[in-house]
């Protein structure tokens, strides 16, 4: 029989009942290659739901680097017998099929194209264990010391690992390492080890940190200054507040009174949790919330309300698939839309798009930044991979002595010296942002009343139409300066007729997709968005590619969408390449749209216009 | 339209103890209708913030959508306003008050507003005890948009389309009750003597100080068929007692028979003192108020004046534990922990 034969390049993956503590005996498995010098990257896959229902949890290994989902597995460890047929059928040719072999295998589930291997773990935790709460946790810890000596996996980054993650409770290391070591005796004394996958030590991981995005956007949150967050809890952004609370519990306390300086409100529900981040924000402090899906469409009419008194709101979105009974629990990109024109009236809000944790906690910082010099609501758009996988990145870093860029506020003392009538919403420096003041700052100057758009530049109420056109055509300019302001697309590569433009969760595939072209012979240049309102590089790089592909994780080809309404750029112009199951999109797909559109025949390419050659 | 006051001082105008005139808390001529209750209630806000001497840009003033709502802008021209969203002021102004809490809340909002949009808002501002004052201006119609029904109306009442409203009516003095605010009051916008104190107590109440004022819409809801119009309402009135609000330099006075008083001090030290018309009515007791409120209703009557209140409230601050001093007020030093911290971090990332 086929054996697959790989080095630290293979995918495995888990299959777990949930609420049985697989999470963390498979974050060891993870984190073990990594601590190993190689690039993983895992992904949780799981159910709207706490207890009983399926999970998997999947590692990409991959010593070049490549951390985009792959598809296919080529070793499954199964310990639910819920999902089991299913699972056997999802493992490729001459891959591998690690099963609980304490009571035998359904004969119709065995396939003879791939390699079995059982090890009993029920019975070895029944032999060992009285209480069957352990018998259960440490069925998960074997079937790791297990994949240790078939995977070939220095035993003693394990133990280090068990040791770092029990540090003060110590008691607890022992037994964990003894039943890494059942695992791991059983499967050397019963299968030739290591099997045709194994791993190597190797030195691809340099610096970088294993973090979800949502936690590096809490630390971000902090960082950056925030003071309060209001939130309302939905998967898969429940974890940025957490994380919030988290950390400022251990860095946010006041060292003399013991008070905090922050506020963290659990509100009633998504409007109100905006409302609360609005009114804050119009006070002076920094406040934040962190939503999903259905809470975006819940604060719609306030994000209008925040464009139009142009009050800095920061709102992180970690998308997901469909409404809350669509499938909360998977990933997507598909509130681009929904986000860029959310509310009423004429609307458009700067959106981010981070690709690591890095720029998760990068660019939360950076939204107060944004939010506060532009006096509008920032929209960072993550989603679930990102947020709550841990990902690869960078270390995160923080320049000492950076000042916050709290805007264009005046003080009490600039109101005293102003001779001139202060006015809320006039455009005295023509980059179409005004100047605003805080409640309370001076008893008789800068005090104004805050509303929508009934009202003149000195924030009196008017209903006179010429009045409402000055001050839409002030946010279109202000909206100029935006695109200058927010952070530039990432460009690599030049000259090339062939580009494609990504976003987000879409970056390490794209990437790797645009290797594997390189080595069939098409050359492909790349643009990252980083944020919306786009800036000219965009409409320069549309323009200078014969073909422009647009990668996205949604149906509706959103982003697309927003590049033909923003840009000068027709839709016959842009090929999408979509991605909504639910899953990360993979490079193998980006791969072979390309390579469809690229060499099939009936394709033209898209810029031939006579005479638009240069 | 936009109106200006002309801008001149008469030299003998009484000043309050900053210097100010009571000229200098008005806002900008009202465009409500002539006669709105409404106006009468901006008018008792200025003359009690006016007589505490508030200084005027400690002040921040929050509203929802409405008639009601719009009022902010005719009272304490030096503060900062805010016309929010339909229903939703409760959240802005929990949020502004979390970012600092130093300044004083005031808090506008409609019967439609509050009760209906906005009761899951106002409902959790309560729960939440925020130290702010709510007015309800409630002449249980909507007035912005011509004069519908509201959820305060009440049964049999009739409007000037004339239909009497079917369904039972919600009293939020009631409801602010069961929910544990720590101030509860009603009062009527023509009842000026009794609502100036009111206010001034509400004001200082440290926690969400709730007050029900009976408005009469002139425009839609003040026909002889309507329970919220000045003839039906003057007609059935009955208050708790007089309230008297004596500021903390200020000592009482007067000397008031015992057991028809009440005394409560409040946190800042300035005394609230009700001169009870009912001897029932115990106003450190939720349950005394709701039963007296039935009671009333069941005479045809509206009980106005200080209904309940706990001297002893903690507000959101205080429950969540924040720092004394406004959190917008703490800076880069207060808020980051630099890239040691990070430092640290990252290696136990690895
Ligand atoms: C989301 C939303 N829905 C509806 C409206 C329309 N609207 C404006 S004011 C109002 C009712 C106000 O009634 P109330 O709070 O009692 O204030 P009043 O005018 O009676 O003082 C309504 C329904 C709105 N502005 N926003
Ligand atoms: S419509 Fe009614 S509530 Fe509105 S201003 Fe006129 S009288 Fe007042
Ligand atoms: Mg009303």
């Amino acid at each position: 029989m086929n054996r697959i034969q790989a080095v630290n390049d293979f995918v495995i993956k888990f299959a777990n009942v949930n609420g049985t503590g697989s999470a963390s005996a498979n974050n060891m498995f993870a984190k073990a290659l990594f601590r190993m010098g190689l690039p993983v990257s895992p992904k949780n896959i799981f159910p709207s739901n706490i207890q009983g229902l399926p999970t998997w949890f999947e590692v990409r290994v991959n010593e070049k680097g490549y951390l985009g989902r792959r598809g296919g597995v080529d070793i499954m460890v199964c310990v639910n017998p819920q999902s089991m047929a299913k699972d056997i059928r999802e493992v490729e040719p001459g891959g591998y099929f690690l099963y609980d072999s304490s009571k035998p295998l359904d004969i119709r589930m065995v396939r003879s194209d791939i390699n079995m291997i059982g090890v009993p773990l029920t019975d070895i935790c029944t032999r060992e264990y009285a209480d069957p709460r352990q018998r259960q946790l440490f069925r998960n810890i074997i079937y790791v010391g297990a994949l240790a000596a078939l995977l070939d996996i220095e035993f003693d980054v394990l133990t280090g690992i068990v040791s770092d993650q029990f540090r003060g409770k110590e008691k607890l290391v022992v037994p964990n390492v003894h039943a890494l070591e059942l695992g791991y005796h059983y499967a050397r004394e019963n299968y030739e080890c290591p099997i045709g996958i194994r791993v190597e030590r190797r030195n691809e991981v340099g610096d970088k940190i294993l973090i979800d995005g949502n936690t590096a956007a809490s630390l971000g949150a902090i960082y950056g200054g925030a003071t309060v967050a209001a939130w309302y809890p939905i998967t898969p952004s429940t974890s940025v507040v957490d994380g919030f609370d988290k950390y400022c519990k251990r860095l946010r306390i006041d060292p003399g009174s013991g008070n905090k300086n922050y506020a963290i409100v659990q509100a009633e529900d998504e409007l109100a949790a905006i409302g609360m981040v609005i009114g804050a924000s119009w006070n002076g402090a920094r406040a934040f919330t962190a939503t999903s899906g259905p809470g975006i469409s819940l604060m719609s009419e306030f994000l209008g309300l925040a464009y139009f008194a142009e009050i800095p709101t920061v709102l992180i979105d970690v998308q997901r698939a469909g409404p809350s009974t669509g499938m909360p629990t998977r990933t997507q990109q598909s509130d681009v839309l929904a986000c860029a024109y959310a509310s009423h009236g004429d609307t458009k809000q700067v959106l981010l798009f981070p690709s690591t944790p890095k720029e998760c906690f990068d660019m939360t910082a950076e939204a107060f930044d944004l939010a506060e010099t532009l006096q509008t609501p920032i929209i960072m758009l993550t989603d679930l991979d990102l947020g709550m996988n841990d990902n690869m990145s960078e270390p995160l870093t923080w320049e000492d002595g950076r000042q916050y860029k709290r805007g264009k506020v005046l003080n009490e003392e600039q109101l005293e010296n102003m001779s001139e009538r202060f006015g809320r919403y006039l455009d005295s420096d023509g980059d179409g942002i005004p100047y605003r003041t805080y409640p309370g700052t001076h008893p008789t100057k800068g005090a104004f009343f805050t509303r929508g758009t009934s009202r003149d530049e000195y924030a009196v109420y008017t209903e006179d139409g010429a009045e409402y056109e000055k001050n839409m055509q002030r946010l279109l300019k202000k909206w100029e300066t935006a695109k200058d302001t927010v952070p530039a697309p990432e460009i690599i590569g030049t000259g090339n007729s062939v580009g494609v433009i990504h976003f987000g969760t879409s970056a390490d595939s794209t990437m790797e997709a645009i290797d594997y072209l390189a080595e069939e012979g098409i050359k492909v240049d790349s643009l990252r968005l980083k944020a919306f309102p786009f800036n000219k590089a965009v409409d320069d790089f549309i323009a200078s590619h014969d073909t422009v592909f647009v990668i996205e994780q949604n149906r509706d080809a959103q982003m697309k969408s927003l590049l033909v309404n923003e840009c000068e750029v027709s839709p016959k112009d842009l090929i999408s390449i979509l991605n909504y199951d639910g899953m990360p999109i993979t490079a193998r797909k980006i791969h072979e749209r390309i390579v469809a559109v690229v060499r099939g025949d009936n394709v033209t390419p898209l810029h031939k216009k006579a005479g638009n050659k240069e | 339209m936009t109106y200006q006051r002309p801008n001149f001082r008469h030299p003998n105008l009484p000043v309050n103890e900053l210097g100010y005139t009571r000229k200098d808390y008005e806002g900008a001529l009202s465009t409500l209708c002539a006669g709105c209750g409404h106006d009468s209630i901006s008018a008792a806000i200025v003359q009690a913030c006016f007589e505490m001497s508030i200084e005027p840009h400690k002040v921040a003033k929050l509203s929802g959508i409405g008639c009601s709502s719009k009022t902010p802008t005719y009272f304490l021209g030096n503060s900062h306003g805010f016309n929010s969203v339909h229903g939703r002021m409760p959240s802005v102004a929990t949020g502004a008050n979390l970012a600092n809490r130093e300044m004083i809340y005031v808090g506008v909002s409609g019967d439609g507003d509050t009760a209906s949009i906005g009761m899951g808002q106002f409902t959790h501002a309560v729960r939440r005890n925020l130290n702010m004052m709510y007015v309800v201006e409630n002449n249980g119609c909507y007035g912005l948009t011509k004069g519908q029904d509201s959820a305060t109306a009440d049964v049999g009442s009739a409007s000037k389309k004339g239909e009497p409203n079917p369904f039972e009516p919600i009293d939020l003095a009631s409801v602010a009750l069961q929910l544990g605010a720590t101030f509860v009051a009603r009062s009527f916008s023509g009842d000026r003597a009794q609502l100036v104190p009111l206010i001034k107590a509400a004001i200082s109440h440290r926690g969400f100080a709730f007050i029900d004022v009976i408005s009469p819409c002139v425009t839609f809801n003040n026909n002889p068929a309507s329970t919220k119009g000045y003839e039906h309402v003057r007609d059935h009135l009955a208050a708790t007692g007089t309230v008297d609000f004596v500021p903390v330099k200020q000592e009482i006075t007067t000397s008031y028979p015992e057991g028809e008083s009440q005394e409560v001090t409040l946190h800042d030290g300035s005394v609230v003192h009700l001169q009870k018309a009912d001897p029932e009515l115990d106003i450190n007791s939720r349950r005394s108020a709701l039963r007296l409120i039935k009671d009333y209703k069941a005479k045809d009557q509206i009980l106005t004046g200080l209904l309940f209140m706990d001297e002893d409230s903690r507000d959101l601050h205080e429950i969540i534990g924040t720092s004394n001093k406004p959190l917008r007020s703490l800076n880069e030093s207060d808020l980051c922990p630099g890239q040691k911290v990070l430092d640290n971090l990252n290696e136990s990332l690895r």
